[in-house]
């Protein structure tokens, strides 16, 4: 499985061994099912939103500028991500750990901000038990930051793994594997920024 | 070799994830200012920021995950197609049929 | 903690006593005979940390066949109880909760493994590989799979099983059900999700990176096919059940109101969601079948499957109209007649694809010299009795009609007809057809053969009368009925051919004892003259590696064209040292962990639950950190494959 004799120099380290363009492969298979992960939540937010008689309304108790603030921080993050792949092709592995260190600080930034949300939806009213709407809410949001939370660590350790052994083919697959994660979690929030926080300020 | 394309060239600036980067910042604006700015209906602003979402995403597909790269470039990018013929399914199929509900 | 134990052990029924008393010395006996026989570190090097596809199959397949006997106690136990109205064998409580374990048993416990069990065996031979994508991935499938089935399974002897139905419908499962019951039920099916999930992965990165070369996909056998067309439904599904399971937990356990009568819930939802998994799980059920069938079919009708390409195209065709079509199984829920019609038409559509595959066996047996073996005899049988379940389908797919035959015996009756005879009947043909390839031996034929005529014969005995109870009006999941019904002969008769099953099933295990006693073991790889390249080993279970040279395909049916063309099984080729990955004991243990978490959310144990989850992700983080030295994996020298390659040598 692993042919370290022919590597292919013309293309990049992760993509040199049998393992790597397995592991990348099925990865994208993976996040294949992440969507349909992701869109039974989103389903279930839309199905469930209007049919709530107490509780507060989303207009009422989202601060929309916080929240547009909370996607720059993490579609910045994904933006650093890829400029730490891009130094990790040029062999720049300096380079490529303060972009993810950056990468992680940003992440942890969008973190910190969510948590300071739903504490101030608490106070206000929206609890998870409180209806329908703010259940799908949680579920849909707090599931996001779970792998939000997941992918720092697996993140934080893959930057161990790289400067402990320094830039081969098997580091360089699971540092893109992290990547792509990465970037899918903005990808995701694009749509929950959209459905959720912007048209819940509709009306 | 497919993998040899133009975003992975080594010693070049990052154009892929600049731009990728700006394009997604304008949409997300753009998409806000229809949000709360204008004046539409709920319905046809559902559509429009539904719409430069798909948009955005697409984007963030191709210049940050670079989906068509490798020898499996296609079928990446086949599954990407197929998640959102079926994430499409779930989420309008639910709410059709649960709306249709009496 | 010995109140909790006291609490949940059920000590009032005299079945369920005797059940737990039962386990217990199985279990005994078990640990008694590895002890004796020192056979603990074999037991662990050889089967628990095997990354071996063929010996993971393996493992799948036992599983299912101890599952195919609960699920079968549990119908015999259902038919007992309606043979005459108004018995009083079981109480309505105990009928519910048979019929709940019967139903997500058979599916989930039974046929997905099963299924499973012959992909991993078959798969990567078929296509000339060594092994699968990801093989320490392909061992933590199998254990996830084992411990949430067993944690399902514990739920009767100890707290009470869930109770309300296999399709477990809100309000029932919330509010109609305290206690630890329906919890085994989400977090059992949760546990043995996650492995599904992965296996699906696992073998759409196989088949499409792993094939030999010259096997493009349209040389591929028709059973690869299949299950790569059912990994992409498995993808796309089953993390659709998992957020719905545990969108049903939280409201449970955690106070939410996704399907709650109350705050905004919707118990509709529940249903909603259920089907939009289930009905793409019943196509992940079938498709393999359908797969199977065709390999046995040709290769016993000494024929190039008829139709190739439209085989190919109907199959993801029907994948994708699989979910699509998922109203259907709720039509009389309330929805508009918009949706109704919609669904009606998409789900009458789904048969048009069936229908070319049908075809397309029945031209492949025209004019063959057909052989009667056990596994021709099922497939064979499967044609038609199948044809009945699908064709009932489209009377039941049509919404008005539906509003009469919903839930009656009508319903059960055609699912019945497509899953025994499309799943059941399938697997049966496969353990028989790749036998000699998982065991060195075949099954003996004339018992394969009464077992089959035994099952067969009952199973039309048992489910056609129910067709028409359906007619007759008798409701699905009612623990008894009245005299003045008018279902009581019919009844009787069903439960004949219930019985005349279970005897089937009962020859099909003395047949495995049989067979280990007295068959011939085989002394080449291929065992009924095969068209494919599992058939193409030296020696009939392959050695570890599958090929010590691989294969070059020129055409589809690759091993029947290299025989015909006489470069099989060539001898004098140069070998060269196999890489091959290691054994790992991660996946194991991280089952454990998941089973801990699973067992703790069941009875609101939270430092378990804590404990079983922490451990998981500890488990995954001990795998990122050691895979550089996991992977490097280790090699098999060239003496070693000299002496595999020989028929007769001793196995390692």
């Amino acid at each position: 499985m692993e042919n370290t004799n022919k590597l292919n120099t013309n293309v990049p380290l992760e993509y040199q061994t049998e393992t790597g363009k397995l592991n990348i492969l099925g990865f994208w298979i993976f996040l294949g099912a992440e969507v349909a992960l992701f869109s039974t939540l989103y389903a279930a937010y839309f199905a469930l939103k209007d049919g709530v008689m107490e509780g507060p309304l989303p207009i009422d108790v989202f601060d929309f500028n916080y929240t547009i603030i909370m996607t720059i921080v993490l579609l910045t993050s994904s933006f650093t991500s890829g400029l730490a792949i891009h130094e990790m092709r040029r062999n720049n592995i300096k380079a490529m750990v303060v972009w993810l260190i950056i990468t992680l600080l940003f992440g942890a930034g969008f973190l910190y901000m969510e948590i300071a949300e739903f504490i101030h939806l608490v106070h206000s009213g929206a609890t998870l038990g409180t209806n329908a709407l703010w259940s799908s809410f949680y579920l849909l949001t707090g599931t996001h930051g779970v792998h939000v939370a997941i992918g720092i660590v697996w993140i934080t350790l893959i930057i161990f793994q790289a400067l402990k052994r320094g830039l081969t083919p098997d580091t360089a697959k699971k540092v893109f594997v992290s990547s792509l994660y990465w970037h899918f979690l903005d990808f995701v929030w694009i749509f929950v920024f959209t459905g959720v926080y912007l048209l819940g300020m509709v009306k | 070799m497919e993998t040899e394309n133009k975003n992975v060239q080594a010693n070049r600036f990052p154009w892929s994830q600049v731009i990728g980067f700006l394009l997604s910042i304008v949409l997300t604006f753009a998409a806000v200012w229809v949000g709360k700015i204008t004046d539409l209906s709920y319905s046809q602003i559902a559509i429009i920021v539904f719409a430069i979402a798909f948009i955005q995403a697409a984007v963030q597909l191709f210049m940050f995950m670079h989906v068509t790269e490798g020898e499996q470039g296609k079928w990446q990018l086949g599954k990407m197609f197929s998640a959102a013929f079926f994430a499409i399914v779930i989420v309008a199929g639910s709410v059709w049929v649960m709306n249709s509900m009496h | 903690m010995v109140e909790f134990i006291k609490d949940n052990l059920i000590l009032n029924d005299p079945m369920i006593v005797g059940a737990n008393i039962s386990i217990l010395l199985t279990v005994i006996v078990l640990v008694f005979v590895l002890t004796y026989f020192k056979k603990w570190k074999w037991l662990w090097t050889e089967w628990i940390t095997t990354v071996d596809h063929k010996r993971i199959g393996i493992m799948y397949i036992i599983s299912a066949l101890l599952m195919l006997f609960r699920g079968g106690v549990d119908a015999l136990l259902m038919r007992a109880q309606l043979t005459v109205p108004n018995a009083s064998f079981l109480s309505s409580q105990h009928y519910n909760e048979i019929f709940t374990t019967h139903g997500t048993i058979m599916i989930l416990f039974m046929a997905m493994p099963f299924l499973l069990g012959l992909m991993n065996v078959v798969v990567p031979l078929q296509i000339g590989a060594r092994d699968v994508a990801f093989p320490y991935l392909n061992n933590l499938s199998f254990w996830s799979f084992f411990f949430g089935a067993i944690l399902f399974n514990i739920s009767f002897v100890f707290g009470g099983s869930p109770d309300a139905g296999w399709t477990n419908y809100a309000p029932l499962a919330i509010e109609g059900s305290p206690g630890p019951g329906i919890n085994y039920y989400l977090l059992g099916l949760q546990v043995s999700g996650i492995g599904t999930l992965l296996t699906g992965i696992n073998f759409i990165v196989t088949i499409i990176k792993m094939r030999a070369p010259g096997m493009t996909l349209l040389r591929m056998p028709m059973f690869s096919w299949t299950t790569l067309i059912t990994s992409f439904i498995i993808v796309f599904a089953f993390p659709i059940l998992t957020v719905t399971l545990a969108m049903m937990t939280f409201d449970r356990l955690f106070g939410t109101h996704f399907f709650t009568l109350t705050a905004g819930g919707n118990p509709m939802l529940w249903a909603n969601f259920f089907w939009l998994w289930g009905h793409p799980e019943v196509y992940i059920v079938v498709l393999p079948a359908f797969g199977i069938f065709s390999e046995v079919i040709a290769t016993f009708s000494r024929k190039t499957l008829f139709g190739h390409k439209s085989m190919i195209i109907s199959l993801v065709v029907i994948s994708g109209l699989s979910f699509l079509v998922w109203v259907h199984h709720f039509y009389t829920m309330g929805g508009s007649a918009n949706v109704n019609n919609i669904f009606s038409i998409t789900t009458m559509a789904i048969a048009i694809p069936t229908g070319i595959k049908i075809f397309n066996w029945l031209g492949t047996l025209y004019k063959a010299r057909i052989q009667f073996t056990a596994a021709m005899m099922w497939a064979l049988a499967f044609i038609p009795t199948f044809v009945i379940g699908g064709v009932t389908g489209v009377m039941l797919g049509m919404a008005a009609a539906d509003f009469q035959y919903h839930n009656t015996y009508f319903l059960i009756a055609h699912f019945h007809y497509t899953l025994i005879a499309g799943v059941v009947f399938a697997c049966f043909a496969g353990f028989v057809y790749w036998y000699p390839k998982m065991f060195g031996h075949k099954m003996n034929e004339p018992i394969g053969k009464w077992a089959f005529w035994f099952f067969t014969i009952g199973f039309n005995v048992c489910f056609l009368p129910q067709f028409l109870l359906g007619f007759a009006g008798m409701p699905r999941r009612v623990y008894t009925y009245l005299p003045e019904d008018g279902w009581t002969a019919l009844n009787v008769v069903s439960t004949i051919g219930a019985v005349g099953m279970g005897i089937g099933f009962v020859i099909i295990v003395y047949n495995v004892y049989y067979s280990l006693r007295h068959s011939k073991m085989e002394t080449t790889g291929d065992s009924w003259n095969g068209r494919t390249l599992e058939w193409a080993t030296a020696t009939a279970v392959p050695p570890h590696y599958n090929f010590p040279v691989t294969p070059v395909v020129k055409d589809v049916d690759a091993f029947w064209q290299m025989k015909q063309e006489g470069t099989a099984n060539k001898k004098d080729i140069e070998y060269e040292p196999i890489h091959m990955p290691n054994n790992t004991g991660t996946p194991f243990v991280m089952s454990i962990f998941f089973f801990i978490a699973g067992f703790g959310l069941v009875f609101e144990i939270w430092w378990m639950a804590i404990l079983g989850i922490a451990g998981s992700f500890g488990c995954m983080i001990f795998r990122s950190l050691r895979s550089h030295v996991y992977d490097k994996g280790y090699y098999v020298s060239v003496e070693e494959i000299k002496r595999l390659e020989q028929p007769f040598h001793k196995e390692a």
